[in-house]
């Protein structure tokens, strides 16, 4: 027993002497980190802001002045210039000059004294979908403040009082103000932990294939087992300790909350990177180049990641994709990140997202090892 | 048999093909200094002649070629190609001139045909000009019943001659060779030397090729003799020959000992350069025209007889090699020189040929046979290794030495028959079995980016030493091998002699009763081979049993017995003598090992004292 | 036989040897055929940004006929699922466990507060974790509530009288459908792959296999060789990209509005952009693994991040936008949007034609300054 711990101890230092010296490994744990903090706490942005607009205002009445001048105190928004054709107005969102226009008829000011509604045309390009949603959301909510504040001032202007104002509140939990940048990044250490601990695992006995020392070691009397847990621990130890940084610099960088409870978020990540290092393994085991490990942890990579919810959500997919996510264990992890960061996760209230990752890490492991046994053994 | 060079020079030569003058050329290393990899090197091709560029690695042969196509440019000095700069008019010269890369270039998942047609279509050859082309070239590399399989599927042997064939698709002015026959069977060695002499004979082409077998050499018209980029000698093999005139002697050793003991007592001795086991005589180069540092060193009763012999250029070229190493700093000192033969086991007094006899060997096969699909790689291979015997697996590469080897170490699956390592399966029997094992892989196979301590460690503990012990294990290591002065590099950074020492010290360091090493000496140049069988030798005198793969023929020599491969079948099992005689005619009186292996290929031999053999 | 009759001697037969080569090699295929497949089920099925079917939670404190009429609004709506609780607390503990995305709460004094004319305040709560769906719900929600009380004003039932209405027009992309938008860009990604990745491992393994060294030291010309390498890559892609964009047609129903002869002129000037990274990176690399690292990394990863494809670019700070400009496939993605969603809009087409072919331009030209007629560079 205290051989094994001992030949287990002087496998796994040779492990890690391996990755901090192959210049290669050190890449991966360094280079995806860095890579993705920017990338993902800069670039992957569904936020809105510097919308380019403008207005074509055929009214040019004080209620118009009043409205367009909410749309100019809006940061999401940007003034480009006013309109004065209907041409113009194709022509600019033709050639992207614009992505909005707010288009006020003549009869605007008319229609608000009568007591009509008074309609305001909002037109956008919508060529990239999701801005378009999402600036016409920004839009409804500040012509629905308008209406709202209109409406009270009339309200207690006129004294009869009989005309009553749906007052909108809105609250939004957790991401009060619902930066995006709290969404993805609060996820980033799943994913992080993710490729750091898949490509090096996928890596290790690939590389070990091709430099010829695999045989070496199974000369050796090392149990198929006992190399297999070397294989697995560092790897598994870089990949947490990368996403712990990532978390710690989420909190400090980007100025995420922290609501939840720590231990629950490495137990988490812990249970987590077990289920990726079973697939790092595996992938290891079946490939006899350093660049078929690649292109294998690249296949799983890719999927997994856009079936994950980490950019979009689970629920807009058809039924029987989102059945087969189930068996994605980044959905969970990034389910679990986010719960603890944002609503305040603590072990109780995660573990939804922990058993599931459990029953998917024994798989994996299982499948590894029995795979590692039948290629080598 | 190939023609003798002198016979074949014709009356057109005399036209300067390739003309080398004062080329230098450095590489920038990574973290390290400049490699030099050519200083001040001059020679010259001319038509029909074939000239030898011999050395060993790293001596800046594969770089003087690349300078001649154009693909390098010298840093200073000029090499003029058909009258025409090789930097300045490297596309006029392609045209004109055949090369072929260390990796001879083909596609593999293109067909023989198809990579005909490619470099026909590259040099640019007529349509009409090439079923005449084709049909010769075929015939002559024997690839006429193989034209629609891909390339990557060929032996060997037979890519180096569909290789050859590509480069001379188009009849080449000068044919620019880069070790064309490493890794390539007795056989087709001769088969592609007689190629390249039909093309000298026929079109009188220059042929510059650069080769690490000295036994080629000899077949060449002229010789230039590279070290460390420096050009060390230049001549006929006749006038390299003269040099160690009267330096050579053989020692034939009396009836019951063994030649490796006299070539052990030999071998590292002060005035002797060289000592070698061939046809079961131990050949001696001496320092000095003289027989006494022969003498000095045999007592009596070990030396049957002692003759002068015919030098050969091999004993030039290791004198050449001597002297330019002495006069080297004490850093590249032939390790021959600097240790002495210590044995981790007390030595055995004695040295007989047959000894630990008994049933069964301390490794033993039995109709070992491994399919893959319907491939069988190696078929009914029966044989037992003795407790103290070097055991040789010989065969050219694909004869099926290598899969053996790893079925023997549990490396691999056995598909038939039964094989046990000290009595046990190593595939059954667990890790403990493998504890008092030694393995040396065909490549060099530690962890390149840990030091040379750091390996040493690793596989220390691997086998279950720690402590002080291992401490003392790695101290004796790091002397007996050399490496002190390289205790803390990157072991992927070693010089190639020092990874394999290095290779051998993580093998042995746990002092194994049973040592399997795959290829130790391929890639390794004569001086370091020469080394590290005297190392196994003494290894095998403290009692440790040596399983060795090679496909040098003149090593299986130093083996006490051996067991010859082609094809994955058994072609003779024995001991050197017995396999010689398998070969001995009435012409050939005195055949060598690779003479038995030709004849054995091709069946002019029939292995004899083998029952029911195919 | 003249010179230039050689050379086209030559040519032919390399690019019959690289004919075969892809032919025989099934990861090429793989790449160029299987991946656009996966690529665009995976994105056209599991990336989605459109709102749908949101679970969302109604609090009625107010069972009035008021408060029904506006809960039975929301079961009307596509994008809701709602379901009618009776405490708040039941909803928070829903929103919590993230069983639904937002809760409407309408409170007690509602149909009091609407007879009497006073403002009527509506609580709508959503879950910011998943800001993007978060800001989309928040709108919508404004949309039912606003509708609702529009009708209302229309049948003299004032809230309101004088509301403001919005009139919204999306142009391009009338149901503000997601798969619209990605599907073009994702055209682009295809092609990064088959022109950057894939190019770059096959001219990489020439050099690793020993096989340039060969064909250098004969008389082919480095033109002979680009055009070579070239052709039949190009001809891979273009059948990639006939794959994506039939496929998107097909399966997707994405519109394609724009002429094909302006959209074959743009592709093949990406093409050649992508080509020409590719040849570039392994010629300076030389090493597949290397290769095949640093075309991920300059290649796909800006294709993906920094392209527009996914998320909006104005929207990033300003570094990231500046970077962006460097990326072939930003423009590519940008006139596959308006020519399949808007037509030929010369105005935004004559830039990204100008910017490509620059850029095609350029990066030929290093590849081949890289790739000499020597080993060394």
């Amino acid at each position: 027993m205290a051989l094994a711990l001992l030949r287990i101890a002087t496998l796994v230092v040779k492990e890690f002497l391996a990755i901090m010296k192959d210049p290669k490994s050190r890449v991966v744990v360094i280079g995806p980190p860095i890579i993705q903090f920017f990338v993902f706490g800069y670039a992957a942005t569904f936020d809105l802001n510097n919308v380019r607009y403008a207005v074509r205002d055929e009214d040019r009445s004080v209620e118009s002045r009043e409205l367009l001048s909410r749309f100019r105190g809006s940061p999401t928004f940007r003034l480009v210039g006013e309109l004065s054709s209907d041409r113009e107005v194709g022509d600019l969102i033709d050639r992207q000059g614009v992505r909005l226009v707010l288009h006020i008829p003549q009869t605007f000011s008319r229609d608000l004294h009568a007591g009509r509604p008074a309609q305001v045309q909002v037109i956008v390009d919508g060529r990239n979908s999701n801005v378009a949603a999402v600036a016409l959301g920004y839009a409804s909510g500040i012509i629905a403040q308008y209406n709202a504040e209109r409406g009270g001032t009339l309200a207690a202007g006129a004294p009869n009082a009989a005309r009553p104002t749906l007052q909108l509140v809105d609250r939004a939990w957790f991401n009060p103000n619902l930066q995006s940048r709290w969404f993805i990044v609060s996820a980033l250490g799943g994913l992080i932990a993710m490729i750091v601990v898949l490509l090096l695992s996928s890596l290790s006995v690939s590389r070990e294939r091709e430099f010829g020392t695999f045989d070496q070691l199974l000369v050796a009397p090392f149990r198929s087992g006992e190399i297999l847990l070397a294989k697995a621990l560092p790897p598994m130890v870089c990949g947490l300790f990368d996403a712990l940084l990532l978390a710690a610099a989420a909190v400090l960088w980007f100025g995420l909350p922290f609501r939840g409870s720590l231990p629950a978020l490495v137990v988490a990540l812990s249970v987590f990177i077990v289920s990726v290092v079973g697939v790092g393994l595996f992938i290891s085991s079946l490939s006899s180049t350093m660049q078929q490990s690649l292109l294998g942890s690249f296949m799983f990579i890719m999927p997994s990641v856009i079936l994950s919810g980490f950019t979009t959500p689970i629920q807009n997919m058809p039924q029987w994709l989102q059945w087969g996510t189930l068996i994605n264990p980044l959905r969970y992890i990034v389910t679990a990140c986010r719960e603890v960061f944002l609503q305040g996760g603590t072990l109780a209230t995660i573990w939804p997202q922990l058993w599931p990752m459990a029953v998917i890490a024994a798989a994996t492991l299982a499948s590894a090892t029995w795979l590692f046994r039948h290629r080598t053994a | 048999m190939i023609q003798s060079a002198d016979e074949s020079v014709s009356e057109r030569s005399g036209e300067t093909v390739l003309g080398v003058r004062n080329l230098h050329k450095r590489f920038e290393s990574k973290g390290g200094p400049p490699v030099e990899a050519l200083r001040d090197v001059s020679l010259d091709v001319r038509c029909g002649e074939v000239v030898g560029l011999v050395g060993p690695d790293g001596a800046g042969k594969t770089t003087l070629l690349r300078i001649a196509t154009g693909l390098l440019v010298p840093d200073s000095g000029t090499a003029t190609v058909l009258g025409l700069d090789s930097v300045r008019d490297t596309l006029q010269i392609r045209g004109r001139i055949a090369y072929m890369p260390q990796k001879f270039g083909l596609y593999e998942d293109l067909t023989v045909q198809e990579n005909l047609d490619l470099y026909a279509d590259l040099q640019g050859v007529e349509p009409a000009a090439r079923a005449p082309r084709y049909t010769r070239l075929l015939e002559m590399t024997g690839l006429e019943k193989f034209t629609g399989r891909l390339a990557g599927r060929l032996s060997g042997g037979m890519k180096q001659k569909l290789g050859l064939a590509c480069a001379l698709i188009k009849s080449p002015e000068l044919l620019l060779l880069d070790e064309p026959t490493v890794g390539v069977d007795p056989v087709s060695r001769r088969e592609l030397w007689r190629i390249v002499y039909q093309m000298v004979d026929q079109e009188g082409i220059g042929v510059l090729v650069a080769t690490a077998y000295l036994d080629e050499a000899e077949k060449c018209h002229r010789v230039v003799v590279l070290h460390e980029g420096r050009k060390l000698d230049e001549g006929t093999p006749a006038s390299f020959r003269e040099q160690v005139h009267g330096h050579t002697f053989v020692v034939q050793p009396p009836p019951g000992v063994r030649p490796r003991t006299i070539q052990g007592r030999l071998a590292g001795r002060p005035g002797i350069i060289d000592a070698t086991i061939r046809g079961g005589r131990v050949r001696v180069v001496t320092e000095e025209r003289d027989i006494a540092a022969v003498t000095g060193a045999m007592p009596d009763n070990l030396a049957a007889a002692i003759d002068v012999a015919g030098p050969t250029f091999e004993d030039a070229f290791m004198k050449l090699l001597a002297h330019a190493r002495s006069s080297q700093s004490h850093a590249n000192l032939p390790a021959a020189q600097v240790s002495t033969g210590v044995s981790p086991h007390p030595r055995e007094p004695e040295a007989t040929i047959h000894r630990g006899e008994s049933a069964d060997g301390v490794v033993h096969t039995r109709d070992l046979t491994k399919r893959f699909g319907t491939f069988t790689a190696v078929s009914e291979i029966s044989f037992d290794v003795h407790r103290g015997e070097i055991f040789g697996l010989l065969g050219p590469n694909g004869a099926g030495k290598s899969t053996t080897f790893r079925m023997l170490c549990g490396l691999s699956k056995v598909s038939a028959g039964e094989v046990r390592v000290a009595g046990r399966d190593l595939r059954r029997a667990g890790s403990f079995a493998r504890q008092r094992l030694g393995y040396m892989a065909q490549q060099f196979s530690l962890y390149g980016q840990l030091s040379v301590f750091e390996n040493l460690r690793f596989f220390g503990r691997a086998y279950g030493l720690a402590n002080t012990r291992l401490a003392e294990r790695i101290e004796w290591a790091l002397d007996e091998f050399d490496l002190r002065g390289h205790r803390d590099m990157a072991s992927g950074r070693l010089p190639g002699g020092y990874k394999q020492r290095l290779a051998m010290a993580a093998a042995i360091l746990h002092e194994p009763d049973i040592l399997f090493l795959d290829e130790p000496t391929s890639g390794v140049d004569p001086l370091a081979r020469r080394d590290f069988w005297r190392r196994i030798n003494s290894f095998a005198e403290g009692g440790v049993t040596v399983v060795v793969t090679t496909h040098f023929m003149e090593e299986a020599e130093y083996c006490d017995r051996m067991l010859i491969m082609s094809q994955g079948r058994e072609l003779a099992t024995g001991t050197p003598d017995e396999i010689r005689e398998l070969a001995r005619t009435e012409d050939h009186p005195d055949p060598t090992i690779e003479d038995a292996f030709i004849a054995l290929a091709e069946g002019a031999a029939r292995p004899r004292g083998k029952e029911g053999s195919p | 036989m003249n010179a230039f009759q050689r050379s086209i001697m030559r040519l032919r037969g390399f690019l019959r040897k690289e004919a075969l080569q892809i032919c025989r090699d099934p990861s090429s295929i793989a790449l160029a055929l299987v991946m656009p497949v996966v690529l665009l089920f995976l994105f056209g099925f599991g990336v989605s940004l459109d709102v749908k079917d949101v679970p969302i939670a109604i609090v009625l404190d107010d069972r009035g006929p008021e408060a029904r009429d506006l809960a039975e609004r929301f079961t009307l709506s596509n994008y809701f699922e709602p379901v009618l609780v009776d405490r708040f607390d039941e909803a928070r503990q829903l929103l919590d466990r993230r069983e639904v995305d937002a809760i409407v709460q309408v409170q007690s004094d509602f149909s009091d507060r609407l007879a009497h004319g006073a403002a009527v305040p509506v609580q709508i709560i959503v879950n910011g974790t998943d800001s993007n769906l978060a800001q989309l719900v928040k709108g919508y929600t404004l949309g039912v509530v606003g509708l609702w009380s529009q009708q209302r004003a229309a049948r003299g039932l004032s809230t309101s009288s004088s509301a403001v209405t919005i009139q919204q027009r999306v142009w391009f992309n009338d149901a503000v459908n997601s798969t619209h938008f990605l599907v073009p860009g994702l055209v682009a990604l295809v092609m990064t792959l088959i022109g950057v990745l894939l190019t770059a491992l096959v001219i990489a393994r020439e050099w690793e296999r020993g096989t340039m060294e060969a064909i250098l030291a004969t008389p082919l010309r480095v033109g002979e060789i680009m055009v070579g390498k070239l052709l039949p890559y190009f001809v891979l892609g273009m059948m990639g990209l006939g794959l994506s964009v039939g496929l998107g047609r097909v399966m997707f129903g994405v519109p394609f509005r724009g002429s094909p002869g302006v959209y074959l002129l743009l592709s093949t000037l990406f093409l050649l952009a992508s080509l020409g990274l590719g040849l570039f990176v392994s010629a300076a690399a030389r090493v597949q693994f290397v290769a095949a690292q640093v075309s991920i990394i300059v290649g796909f990863l800006p294709a993906f991040f920094l392209s527009g494809l996914l998320f909006d670019l104005e929207s990033t700070p300003w570094p990231i936008q500046a970077v962006s400009h460097l990326i072939p496939a930003r423009y590519f993605v940008s006139a596959s949007h308006t020519i399949f969603l808007a037509g030929d809009v010369w105005s935004v087409l004559q830039w990204d034609a100008l910017f490509l072919g620059l850029m095609a331009v350029v990066l030929i030209a290093l590849a081949r300054s890289r790739l000499g007629q020597r080993l060394e560079g």
